[in-house]
Order: C-alpha cells, then structure tokens, then sequence
C-alpha cells in the first residue's frame, strides 16, 4: 500500500516538538474561537491565518487545520451547554443535545457530540487518504479545457443546486469573479478595472476580504441580537465518557449513514450544514421511534455531529486533489497555500509530497488530540461564555485589522476589511450567500487563466469543451447542473401534475 | 431564581429592546443593494468594454470575460430588484416584509462600528498598538459599563500580548506611532 507508507512518512514529518506543540496551540485557539460567540471556524482561521506567515507550509498548514478541527469541536460545547449554535451547522445539535444538558445529562451528550465529530473526521480523513492521491494521478493528465471544465462544474453547482434564490447566487458569484479580476491581468499583463488608482493594481486580496465579510461582518451581527444567555455548566468524568463509548456499537447505522452523508456533501459543495441536517432527519426516519427526537435522545447528537464533521473534514479533499476548496474554510485554506507559495492543485502531491502528506497525518493526530483535549478541557470552555462581549468584540476587532494589514502590509487593506463587514452585514441580512463569492474570489484568476489558455490553444474555438470524452461530459455535466432547477421543473410538466412528496 | 453551581448566566445590560420601533424593511434594503449592484456593474462593464471585450484572433480579450460577468450581475441585480416590486411566491414576499433592523438593534451596531471606524483612522497616526489599546479599554468602560481597571489592565495586557506575538516572536511588522518611537521599540 503506497498511501500507508506515505502516510507513514507523514507522521515522521509531523515527529517533531515544535509542530507538536503548533499543534496544540492550534486546537485550543480553534476551540476558543469555536466557543465565542461571533467568531467560528471560517472567521477564526481567516483571522489566525497572518500568525503563520512566516512559518514553514507544513508547520502552517498543520496549525491552521488544527484550528479548524478544534473550531468544529467547539461548536458543539456552546449548542449543548447554552442552546446557541456557534455555527450554523452545529444547529441541528441543539435539537437534542440542549434537552439531554437541561436533564442533567450535558456531561453525555457532550461526549456523544465529540465522538461522533471525531468519528465523522475519521471516516472523512481514511477516504482522503486513499482517494485524493487516485483524483490528483488522474488530474495529473488535465489540461486547461479539463481544468475549465472542472472549475465551471463548481461554479455551476452552486448555482443549480444551492438553496439561496437563484438571482442570489449569480450576485454572489458574479461579484467575486468580478472582484478576483480586478488589477493585474495574467495573460496580457495589462490593468483591469483599477481606475487609475494605485491601491487597486494589486487587486482585492481573497484574505483581506474574508476577514471583513466574516470576521467583521459577523461581530455587527452578534451585536444586533441579545447577548444576555443561561446555560449548563459540565464536567465530563472518565465514567460518562466510558459510559457512552460502551453504548457506541448499538448506533453504528447511525454513525455510518451519517458519515456517507457527510463526506458525500463535503466533497460536493453541499457543505456542513446541510450534511447535519439532514444527518439528523434520516436518523429520525430511520428510528423505531421518530417522535422521542427533540426530547434529548442521545442518537440526535450523534447524527448530526458525525455529518456535520465529515462534511467539513471531506471538503478539504477537492482542495488537495484539485485545488477546488469544498466549503468556505476550504477556500481560506487554499489561500494560505498560496501566501506560502505554494500552486495548489494536482501536482502537490508529486512536489510536495512532506506538505500534503504532513497534512493528512496531521488530520488524523490533530482529531486524537482534539478529541483528548475537548473532554478535559469542557468547563474551562465553558466559562470562557462568563467574559462579557464588550470586551471579547474589540479584541476580534483587533485581530481581524491586524490580519488584513500583515497581508500585505497595506494600511488600505484595513480599510477594504471593514468596507467588506459592511457589505457582509448587509448580505447576510438580505440572503446573498457568501460561500459562492468566497469560492469565485479564490478561483476566479485560475478559472480564467484555464479558459483563456484553452482559448488560446484551441485557436479561440469554443469546441475545445466537448474535444473529448473526459472534457465533453464535465462540460455537459456542468450545464445541466446550471440549468437543473429549470429542468426539474420541465420534467414535473412533463409527466404532469403529481401529488407533492411528503418529506 | 437565583443560578445554581451548574448554570452559566450572562446579563447583557444593553441589549435591544424587543419593541423598538423598525426603520427598515428587507424589501428597502434590498432595493437599494440591487440599485448599486447594478450601478456597479454598469461602471465595471463599461471599463471592461473600454479595454476590449471583443475576440482577438487567439481568443478572448482581457475585457471579455469580466464584460460578460459585469452582464450576468447587473441582469441578476435587476431580476432582484424587479422581484422586490412584484413578489411572485408567498415566502418571497414574507422575506421581503421582514423588519432589516430596528432603531435599537442600529443604535447597537452603530456602538460597535463607530469606535472601529475610529480605530482603522487612528491607527494612522498612533500606530495598531496604542490604537487597539484605546479601543479595547474605551469600548469596555463605555459600552460594557466594566471597572476602570479592569478596562486597563486587560487592554494593556491584550496590546503587550499582541506586540509580543506579532512583532516579537512571528516577525510580521505592525503600523507604529510615536508612542512606539518613544519607547524605542
């Protein structure tokens, strides 16, 4: 088994004190910026993402994914505890992990919350194992039509499949497309759309403008609503947690179908939050006893949480593989590469085999220790809540203008921050998706690099698309994607009216 | 009902009053999104139409792809902006008679965005530290309503911290003042 012995190599790389201890810093800032309200996994790694600048890609990478598990971890403590999701996929949690804490059962459902996160990842990390290195081979022999192809099958379903208003979508997408080629042009070398100014040549930094839709963004949004909360406190005892391991076996349909929901939607943009709900609602269809969920029933935790993490976990595949992120965390991901100087695509598997594989070792080391470190750690976390959020807000804020301005040393770069908190507030408030703008502001110049090489070799003949088998069905797929909405809607004419589906 | 060892509560003294009076509805709002998105696209598509939109004889000119996006988003603003007249679904138009914001949820945002406005211009001239030093302890005392000194120390501790972390031991350089250049540092 080649991936084993890579692997292997990976976790010597990984053998080390210094990135052992990067490790543990990064799980507990990601759980602390799981925990606050206001901040969550895209934010937090957006926010620490600077920290690393000058570290090594590996020491980076491993930190800065080591925030994410431990953001995902913290997510569940705040849904349980208090009933407030800290993320938006940690809301089919609190259907019964809030009930199970309000019976004095916390200590449980937060033990059955991080072994299903720890499960999902689990399942998610042994597929990237052995998948990612086969779809990186094979994309090994792309050229820039596949490429294209690749790039607009994303863009397309979002479109097609997202649940936001179509018109939503294509604002969202369009504006980061738009946004991505604004300064330099990479094929001709001449300016676009920088009007003159001189702050514009650089273009829009990806980073720059997430630390302001999500970072700042999400701040005016915590501000907007009541702060005031009242939840449990817990301390989980090696009895529960044993307790609960002991029951494990009993839901293992649960666990599995969750996990192939969650990896299933992470690697197509479905994202987390779909995985958890639905996660949850096949593990009420499936139950003997549908109507005991949503009164504390341990397997409700375990559904979603165990979808919610794979889904996040199982993103980061078409990151490595392809460099197409999976979900909006993927994205930042994807722009760390590049800061560190590195191409992300199929080839980092064959350049930088210690990178990718350090990464994959350090995702299954990362959620042993994560794992470790939430169940000890839970009533420290939980009263990180008891800081009041005048004095948690202005320290975000700090941190979010200290992450723009290092990204380029540019004091605009500050103030583009905040024009994009604004924007982001208004978006969110409004139902404009950011995930698709995110994906297009990062794709955006290798999508159009891809289309006008393949332009430029094809001798500007659209019929490159559909030169070859492999291109021809990406292409194909890829439009009837886009258009899959209104073709739904022409085959239900079609077969005629019919009664509605009951769900 | 006074909390027991096992319950975590957390007073928000200046929270939104659930009655405050709504000064905008989704419907306005988004109007006025759609009219600038289409404002911007119009602006953008005509400096892409400036700098060639057209096709070369190798393929695309560099205006052609952001002049056809500028397209779809102005065509997509507009489907939006025609959809906030004529609501065609019942959830649509729902949304759309949403309050945006109250005046008491604004007054909130206001105490949050204001003092960073303030922050991102001092920082020009004192630097991100004494800056962020000034934020934090004055955003405590006057939004938060906490002790003095517990404003103090934790604003200087968090500004030591973030000096220490950034400059000292990670090598980024930060925006300094003359409070920097007094201390020497």
């Amino acid at each position: 088994m080649e991936a084993l012995n890579l692997l292997m190599q990976g976790f010597s790389v990984l053998m080390t004190w210094k990135i052992m201890a990067l490790m543990l810093v990064g799980l507990l800032l990601g759980v602390f910026v799981g925990v606050l309200p206001g901040l969550g996994g895209p934010n937090g790694v957006a926010i620490l993402l600077p920290l690393t600048f000058t570290m090594d890609p590996t020491s980076a990478i491993v930190m800065l994914s080591c925030i994410y598990w431990g953001a995902l971890f913290g997510g569940a403590i705040t849904s349980i505890l208090f009933n407030i999701p800290g993320e938006a996929w940690s809301v089919a949690t609190t259907f019964d992990g809030y009930p199970m804490a309000q019976q004095g059962k916390a200590a449980e459902a937060l033990t059955a919350a991080f072994t299903s996160s720890f499960i999902g990842s689990l399942v998610a990390v042994v597929l990237i194992t052995f998948l990612a290195p086969m779809i990186s081979s094979f994309a090994l022999k792309f050229g820039p039509p596949e490429f294209f192809a690749v790039y607009l099958l994303t863009f397309c379903s979002f479109v097609g499949l997202g649940r936001e208003d179509k018109h939503k979508t294509l604002i969202s997408m369009a504006l980061g497309l738009l946004l991505a080629a604004v300064g330099m042009d990479t094929v001709s070398g001449s300016l676009r759309m920088t009007f003159g100014t001189e702050v514009l040549m650089r273009g829009v930094n990806f980073l720059v403008a997430v630390i302001g839709l999500f970072g700042i963004s999400e701040i005016l949004l915590t501000m907007e609503e009541r702060l005031a909360l009242r939840g449990h406190s817990a301390r989980i005892g090696l009895s529960t947690v044993l307790k609960v391991w002991r029951d494990l076996p009993k839901y293992w349909a649960t666990l599995l179908r969750s996990s192939v929901i969650g990896c299933w939607l992470g690697i197509t943009p479905g994202g987390a939050i779909a995985a958890s709900f639905m996660g949850y609602n096949m593990a009420k269809r499936f139950s003997k006893d549908p109507s005991s969920f949503g009164k504390g029933r341990i397997e409700g935790v375990f559904a979603p949480e165990t979808a919610a993490h794979a889904s996040g976990t199982s993103a980061l595949l078409p990151m490595l593989a392809l460099g197409i992120p999976g979900s909006g965390t993927a994205a930042i991901l994807l722009g760390g590469l590049m800061v560190w100087g590195l191409n992300p695509g199929p080839l980092l598997f064959v350049e930088h085999k210690d990178f990718v594989w350090g990464l994959i070792a350090s995702m299954y080391l990362g959620n042993v220790v994560g794992l470790v470190i939430v169940l000890t750690t839970v009533p420290l976390f939980a009263s990180i809540l008891r800081v009041p959020f005048a004095a948690v807000a202005p320290m975000i804020l700090v941190s979010c203008a200290i992450g723009a301005y290092a990204i380029q040393n540019a004091m605009f770069d500050v103030w583009l921050m905040l024009g994009f908190g604004v924007v982001g507030y208004v978006f969110k408030k409004i139902g404009i998706p950011l995930a698709p703008f995110t994906l297009a502001l990062v794709l955006g110049n290798r999508s159009e690099d891809a289309f006008r090489l393949s332009m430029i070799g094809a001798g500007g003949d659209m019929r490159v698309f559909w030169s070859n088998g492999l291109v021809g069905t990406l292409t194909t797929l890829a439009l009837v994607l886009l258009f899959w909405p209104l073709i739904g809607r022409l085959a239900s004419a079609v077969r005629g009216p019919q009664k509605p589906l009951r769900a | 009902m006074s909390p027991s060892d096992s319950e975590i509560v957390v007073e928000d003294p200046g929270e939104p009053a659930e009655d405050s009076p709504a000064l905008a509805t989704n419907r306005s709002v988004e109007r006025v999104a759609y009219v600038a998105l289409v404002a911007l696209a119009l602006l953008l598509g005509y400096d892409n139409w400036k700098s060639g939109m057209g096709w070369a004889s190798d393929g695309p000119q560099r205006g052609y792809l952001p002049f056809y996006l500028s397209l779809i988003l102005g065509g997509a603003a507009l489907w939006g902006l025609a959809g906030t007249f004529v609501a065609r679904r019942p959830a649509a138009a729902r949304s759309l008679d949403r309050t945006f914001i109250t005046r008491a949820q604004l007054r909130r945002v206001l105490q949050v965005f204001l003092p960073t406005l303030l922050f991102v211009a001092a920082t020009q001239w004192l630097g991100i530290y004494v800056a962020s030093l000034l934020l934090v302890a004055l955003f405590m005392r006057f939004i938060g309503r906490i002790a003095w000194w517990k404003c103090l120390v934790t604003s200087l501790v968090f500004a030591g911290v973030m000096f220490v972390v950034f400059d000292v031991a990670f090598d980024v350089i930060m925006p300094k003042g003359p409070i920097e250049a007094l201390l020497g540092v």
